[in-house]
């Protein structure tokens, strides 16, 4: 009786709002300027194969880059006492919960040239640093924003760990590498992949990061794709077919680590 | 038990404390919207930084209109010209008040996006002096009332350029000394372009795709020299000495500013120059206000402060007459004669010659067409890195099944 | 964690707690205004989202295997895709519905409609595992016991579940609120307080932004304690019923 009332609406919105605008980007990606099928947006993509590129290797660094700051302190913090732990997780969540925009524009006026970060190096004597308007910058301000989706899953994943696993494994004669190497990082092998995932979707398509921090210099296919749209180059057929290549290629990610979850852990990484 | 009692009813004067703050906010914000659904609302789309918002010392010309006749105003701002092309024409907002250039307007006129004036509301359009009434643009004077008008040069910092002011061209910007120190337009497709067709001392209008292709390839040499690509910050970076140099639209700002290190120049050998006119769209919702907008601009009164604030030429005398005379009377501002016979306006270019001018432009920025085989090898890596963990997973279940079939 | 110390601090140093870009900022129309917007967006869309998503939790998990894979698959599809492309596909969508019946011009409607779209997605994951822990018969007891399908849903099931309704609700609200990229693309001449900070992040660098961010750094703050403070009275409470 009940489904019948209930469901109607929601699978209305899920159709209106989730799969017709979809599947209007893949039909304005094969249609041209007169509404014709046409396939030379398609072709006219790989003329932004550089920036496909650039946006991919940037995004690779920064997820690396995560992975390599945000192992380590979800482990420290799943290991320390849980009053601790709170305030520590708290501390994590503060700058999510801030506005992605505001802290951007917080780095940009730190890293610029007589800003803060200049300063400090200047006072420890390695001479002038200016980062900004780099794409060491970009790279940055990926890492700083994007961190907190590396480090939490991760959390989650380790929190929930038998401890007894580690306890049987001192009892067996491992020592604290082997443990972390055979019995820890395995087990929390499903948080890391949601963290790359969540890590690198996101910075593949950020769009406003490399107009504020890189000067410009090293547009992303997210400053492409806006300028397609709403900024100078208006073309918004080719905008949707770079869109639809962005979106294949962030569905091929996410169905390989689909293939490493387990499909119960992946409501509970979702979230 | 009582301390069970105790922290249930911490708990919930906590949540009610919460609550009543979310429902304060949720009331305000919808009595706020409320007031603004109950008025007539006209959206105005402008250059950033293109009227006068009270910082200043001058007159809030917004908040005077709302105040003299009770209309809304949404002020938002665009980057350039055909970013508001676009959102005219890709998007369902519709705007009431636009200030497109000279060769947007043409483009509008032509694609029937922007409607005739009503000059019986505009009486104030008649303070606009005659030089640019009828302009090429808008041959027929019936679609826009001209705002302000100007000439690109090059802001530069006087510590940093050692070149003497005569000697400054278009070429400076080419140059290895100024390496990382140079700013470049970040948005505009046919101001960053004409800057290396100025250099390459052919006609900004060209039409011709060669010399578009030659400009460009200025422009992607041109990118290892450049410190990034803003707007509206060089004043800020070159201030600060961030930055050496920069062609920006010329602006009073150099003569009211208290920063001695600016330095403005506009090369002997030719420039652009450009007219900002508000225009009303053809889908807007609010015409009759629009006009009365547009009337209220163009009031001498208003137009005073604005003006005062804005730091564009103005089109209007009368204006200029009143203006702080350092300003009205600086050739740094009004360009003269000299300058201005040497600077050409946009014309509107034909549709293909805009869109390989646009492409072009984000060739440069893109760092020209490269990488295709690369991307097609990572797309394939990742197609093949799926399949193989597909496959792998069902031979592992097959071998599972099969163990336990035994 | 570091770094989120770092910034915030020399944020706070930047601004050095001189009252006048304070005054400033809450005489500057627009960010005001932008304010507005956002709480109101952020309100409507989160509220709107967590009775929509509720629902079709209860709805979904009612379903057969099947269906429900295809549908939370569905649902899931926001939460995977790059922003950007919701965002562009949803103006796609509007703009398209324009062109050809007159309706959904870009603005504040348009807004809403795009944050609870966005939003369902954490609602309805949030709520279903709190459905599936939930015991299969309670529902049917209540009916039993004389309760109206309805009554039954709103005082037993719903009861059960709020906690993962109130998750999913604030969730919803973050993610609104701080939404920069769905908005820049659906809110036509709308603006939220994200894009008002895009915009002035293009102009000359103001004070005015730091104080914001300032102001809106405390808010979080705040936030975050209520919550903390919040979640430790119910453990202890937890303890002690146990």
């Amino acid at each position: 009786m009940k489904k019948r009332v209930v469901l109607p609406p929601y699978i209305f919105w899920l159709v209106t709002f989730v799969l017709v605008p979809m599947s209007l980007v893949v039909y304005f990606a094969f249609t041209d300027k007169n509404g014709n099928f046409s396939l030379s947006n398609l072709n006219d993509v790989f003329l932004y194969s550089n920036v496909f590129l650039r946006s991919i290797w940037l995004g690779f660094i920064a997820t690396s880059f995560c992975f390599l700051i945000g192992y380590p302190t979800a482990y420290i913090i799943s290991r320390v006492n849980i009053k601790c732990r709170k305030f520590l997780i708290a501390m994590i969540m503060l700058p999510m919960w801030t506005n992605f925009l505001l802290k951007t524009y917080a780095w940009m006026t730190i890293l610029e040239e007589r800003g803060f970060v200049s300063c400090f190096f200047q006072f420890l004597g390695i001479g002038k640093f200016s980062l900004i308007n780099t794409s060491s910058a970009v790279v940055f301000g990926m890492v700083y924003n994007f961190i907190t989706y590396m480090i939490l899953p991760i959390y989650s994943v380790l929190i929930r760990n038998d401890r007894h696993l580690v306890e049987a494994a001192q009892d067996l004669g491992a020592n604290q590498l082997k443990i972390f190497l055979k019995v820890t990082f395995p087990l929390s092998l499903p948080g890391v992949i949601a963290g790359i995932a969540m890590v690198f979707v996101p910075s593949v398509s950020t769009f406003v990061l490399s107009k504020m921090l890189g000067g410009g210099k090293d547009l992303l296919i997210g400053d492409i794709i806006d300028m397609q749209f709403l900024g100078s180059v208006y073309n918004p057929c080719l905008g949707s077919a770079i869109s639809l290549v962005l979106m294949i290629l962030v569905f091929i990610c996410s169905g390989i680590m689909n293939q490493f979850v387990k499909r119960e852990e992946r409501t509970v990484i979702a979230l | 038990m009582k301390n069970i009692k105790l922290i249930i009813r911490n708990k919930v004067f906590l949540f009610v404390f919460v609550a009543v703050i979310l429902v304060f906010l949720f009331l305000k914000s919808i009595f706020g919207n409320c007031q603004s659904f109950k008025k007539i609302t006209i959206n105005v789309y402008n250059w950033g930084n293109h009227i006068s918002d009270g910082s200043n010392g001058y007159l809030d010309v917004n908040a005077e209109f709302e105040k003299r006749t009770g209309i809304q105003v949404n002020y938002t701002t665009y980057l350039d010209n055909e970013s508001l092309f676009a959102k005219l024409n890709g998007s369902s907002t519709k705007y009431d008040v636009i200030f497109p250039s000279d060769y947007m307007i043409a483009k509008l006129i032509e694609k029937d996006m922007i409607t005739k004036l009503d000059f019986n509301m505009i009486k104030n359009a008649s303070t606009i002096d005659k030089e640019f009434l009828n302009p090429q643009y808008d041959p027929t004077n019936e679609y826009s009332v001209p705002y302000t008008w100007g000439v690109i040069g090059i802001f530069y910092n006087k510590k940093i350029v050692d070149d003497p002011k005569e000697k400054i061209d278009w070429d400076i910007f080419w140059n290895p000394k100024y390496k990382g120190k140079i700013l470049m337009f970040e948005n505009s497709p046919r101001d960053a372009l004409a800057l290396s067709l100025l250099k390459l001392k052919l006609s900004i209008n060209t039409t011709k795709i060669e010399d578009l292709q030659r400009a460009a390839q200025e422009m992607i040499n041109q990118r290892p020299l450049i410190n990034s690509y803003v707007s509206e910050q060089v004043f800020d970076k070159i201030g600060s000495g961030e930055a050496a140099l920069a062609p920006y639209y010329s602006d009073a700002y150099i003569v009211n500013s208290k920063n001695e290190d600016i330095g403005f120049v506009v090369p002997k050998s030719g420039t652009n120059k450009f007219v900002n006119a508000m225009c009303v769209p053809k889908d807007s919702n609010h015409k009759k206000e629009a006009m009365q907008y547009i009337n209220f601009i163009c009031n001498p009164d208003i137009a005073v402060e604005n003006i005062s604030h804005v730091a564009y030429c103005t089109p209007q005398s009368v204006v200029r007459k009143r203006l702080d005379p350092k300003v009205a009377n600086s050739e740094l501002v009004y360009p003269s004669k000299e300058i201005l016979s040497k600077s050409f306006t946009y014309k509107n270019l034909p549709d293909d010659i805009n869109i390989a001018v646009n492409n072009l432009w984000l060739k440069t920025r893109i760092d020209g067409y490269n990488g295709k085989l690369k991307l097609i090898l990572i797309f394939l890596i990742f197609i093949l890195l799926y399949f193989t963990i597909l496959i792998y997973k069902f031979i592992k279940k097959r071998k599972e099944f099969k163990l336990y079939e035994f | 964690m570091i770094f989120s110390f770092n910034s915030s601090k020399s944020r706070i140093l930047w601004t050095g707690f001189t009252f006048e870009w304070y005054k400033s900022l809450f005489e500057d129309k627009e960010i005001l205004k932008s304010l507005n917007n956002t709480l109101f967006v952020a309100f409507t869309a989160s509220i709107f989202a967590t009775i929509i998503g509720t629902i079709a939790a209860a709805g979904i998990l009612k379903l057969n295997k099947y269906y429900q894979k295809v549908i939370l698959s569905v649902t899931r599809l926001p939460l995977i895709n790059p922003e950007i492309v919701n965002g562009i596909s949803l103006m796609l969508l509007f703009v398209f519905i324009h062109k050809k019946t007159g309706f959904f011009e870009q603005g504040i409607f348009t807004l809403i409609l795009s944050h609870i779209t966005f939003c369902l997605p954490y609602v309805v994951l949030s709520v279903i595992p709190k459905l599936r822990q939930l015991t299969p018969n309670i529902y049917e007891a209540a009916l039993d016991l004389g309760c109206t399908p309805f009554s039954a849903f709103l005082k037993v099931v719903l009861r059960e579940i709020m906690p993962g309704v109130v998750t999913g609700g604030i969730m919803a609200f973050t993610v609104s609120i701080d939404d920069f990229v769905v908005s820049y693309f659906t809110g036509g001449a709308v603006q939220t307080l994200s894009i008002s900070i895009y915009s002035m992040s293009k102009r000359s660098i103001s004070p005015k932004i730091n104080a914001l961010s300032t102001l809106l750094f405390l808010s979080t703050l705040i936030l975050l304690i209520i919550i903390n403070f919040r979640e430790s009275k119910e453990n202890i409470k937890k303890k002690e019923l146990i």
